[in-house]
């Protein structure tokens, strides 16, 4: 099974220290971590830097894996100007970095990731011609049919209404069960409760807490970090629940 | 028919169509590509069977399969003069439509091409310093004095936006801007020589400037086709990365597409494309930006059929436009570039002002 751990991690933009000696205890595959912290904590840039497209010092330790390319990311931003379909899209994240003919298992392997986010129907559409949520959607398609060990996903329901919030994490959630995936998402508190198995907390470039999701989601986490007055409470299948009361 | 079995359909049944209507899409570009080929090879045809001498086109295909069968005047006629003319439109017409392709593609603007990031200007301004003043930037080569003017300027402007463009801070709109700047800087140097060139040179000047086909020789021809024959497998090796580019910097980067470096290789490849054939035969605008379009229009953006399709619409135009160049008024070949430029921008506007969901 995939372990990604972090060793004194920290990246810098020019002389501007964003991240700072982040390390955690080894991740392993199988669940959904959330990467919570408020505006400009350095989310995006841990993503980029584990991703290997910023330097800096530290280790990213990845273990158990066989791929050459075990992490995919998916950015918020998705071209809307390209002249392809969906389907060419979706292939063209698989083909990267291999040979420009196209195997029928990579035609299967594209039609799995449509169909496992229920895009099917779209598949010959332009990307152009998309709602802002559909190419949410596609971006994510783009991900998973890299198989990757590692999914890093970038506010991937930022565009998404309510519903497709639900199903899309829900889905996430149960592919990194099946396919003993490693999925770290950044996206907001509520969800986090209620989707993700671990924490991370980062402020200001540093690492602040690390833990099981309702361990770490706590009133006080959210008061000092968040700067919300805030309670958690169970919904009326028990589930946790962010209530937010004020901020402060 | 009946659907090939497909690995998709044993665990997603309902997706299964989707592979085999993306096989039909990829079906029906092949066929494109195969129509646009065959028209090309019908252009060349016609246009060696015109000129001064009309021949019928049954000669034409047998002097050009079997050469022996043909009278000697048939056959000089067709393979010493008309060929190199007609070979070189479509070599020509090729590289500017990749090279346009590619600058549209890695700097993510329609209007990018060969002659709006002002390699074509700078290529014209070599060839009038020759022209003019009897400048030779290389003194040994005196027979190809002009076209490696131009080459050598045309070079060197694409350098310069590639060293400018390596500053901090520049962006792709920059560079675009920074090719127009150079298509400006071009005109007014050129209208300095024009100021203080002789009568004669002035004619020769806007001569090329207009753009011929007629200086085309084997020797020229086999050059720019070697450049174009190293240059295309180099850029079908890209071909994953260059369509993910389409994508966004950030999209590309998450793909494993290092987006900085593979723009630099790509500009610097397709400005030696550009520069070779524009060196050869003078300015030809438009071709660099509408054959891309026209292929996009019919393929999209994968470059596998993107750049093919590039390539084979811009040797298209071209060839029809030397085929229109000697049918327009008879006895006399009006300059290629002035055609491409009355064809071009109709159509260019056409472009614009006709935002269609494929046209960008």
């Amino acid at each position: 099974m995939v372990t990604l751990t972090l060793d004194r991690l920290s990246a810098r933009y020019g002389r501007r220290q964003i991240l700072a000696d982040i390390s955690t205890p080894p991740l392993h595959g199988g669940q959904v971590v959330a990467l919570l912290g408020p505006n400009a904590a350095g989310k995006s840039t841990l993503f980029r830097r584990i991703l290997g497209l910023l330097e800096g010092e530290g280790e990213v330790r990845i273990t158990g894996t066989r791929s050459e390319r075990p992490i995919a990311y998916m950015p918020q931003d998705n071209g809307a100007t390209a002249v392809l379909t969906v389907y060419e899209a979706v292939l063209l994240a698989r083909m990267q970095g291999r040979r420009l003919k196209v195997a029928d298992a990579d035609l299967g392997e594209v039609d799995k990731a449509l169909a496992e986010l229920g895009i099917d129907t779209l598949a010959g559409r332009d990307i152009g011609n998309l709602s802002g949520g559909q190419r949410q959607l596609v971006g994510a398609a783009q991900a998973l049919v890299q198989s990757p060990d590692i999914l890093l996903l970038d506010e991937p329901t930022s565009a998404l209404d309510l519903h497709r919030q639900i199903s899309l994490l829900s889905i996430l959630h149960r592919l990194a069960q099946e396919r003993n995936m490693l999925i770290a998402a950044l996206h907001d508190l509520g969800h986090a409760l209620r989707f993700a198995d671990q924490a991370l907390v980062i402020e200001s470039g540093r690492l602040v807490d690390c833990g099981p999701c309702e361990q770490v989601v706590t009133p006080q986490m959210l008061r000092h970090t968040f700067q919300v007055e805030a309670r958690i409470e169970p919904c009326s299948q028990g589930r946790p629940q962010l209530i937010v009361e004020a901020a402060i | 028919m009946a659907a090939a079995p497909s690995r998709a359909a044993a665990f997603a049944p309902a997706a299964a169509d989707d592979a085999n209507l993306y096989r039909r899409l990829v079906l029906r570009r092949q066929l494109i590509l195969a129509a646009l080929a065959l028209a090309l090879f019908a252009s060349l045809c016609v246009d060696l069977a015109l000129g001064p001498a009309r021949f019928g086109l049954d000669q034409v295909i047998a002097a050009l399969f079997t050469p022996g069968s043909v009278e000697d005047s048939l056959r000089v006629i067709l393979w010493q003069i008309r060929m190199p003319v007609a070979l070189m439109a479509l070599v020509v017409g090729a590289s500017l439509s990749i090279a346009g392709a590619q600058m549209q593609t890695i700097l993510s603007n329609p209007l990018a091409s060969p002659f709006t990031l002002g390699i074509s200007a700078g290529a014209s301004f070599g060839a009038a310093l020759a022209l003019a003043f009897g400048v030779t930037l290389v003194p040994a080569l005196v027979d190809y004095a002009i076209p490696l003017n131009a080459f050598i300027m045309a070079m060197l402007t694409a350098l310069a936006i590639h060293f400018l463009s390596m500053r901090r801070g520049v962006t792709i709109e920059t560079i675009v801007l920074l090719g127009i700047a150079m298509v400006f800087i071009f005109n007014s140097l050129m209208a300095l020589i024009q100021f203080f060139a002789s009568q004669q040179a002035v004619s020769a000047v806007v001569f090329w400037t207009m753009g011929s086909l007629t200086k085309a020789t084997w020797p020229k021809l086999g050059i720019a086709f070697a450049v174009l024959a190293v240059v295309v497998p180099l850029l079908a090796r890209h071909g994953w990365a260059l369509t993910a580019m389409r994508l966004g910097d950030a999209k590309a980067e998450s793909l494993g597409v290092k987006p900085r470096a593979l723009r630099l290789e790509v500009l610097i490849m397709v400005s030696l494309l550009a520069a070779i054939a524009v060196s050869f035969v003078g300015t030809i605008g438009f071709v660099g930006l509408v054959g891309p379009h026209i292929a996009r229009l019919l393929l999209g953006e994968d470059q596998r059929f993107f750049l093919p399709g590039s390539a084979l619409c811009g040797a298209l135009m071209l060839s029809v436009g030397s085929v229109l160049s000697k049918v327009i008024i008879p006895g006399t070949i009006i300059p290629i570039g002035i055609i491409t430029s009355l064809v071009g921008i109709p159509f260019f506007l056409f472009l614009i002002l006709n935002h269609k969901k494929n046209a960008w």
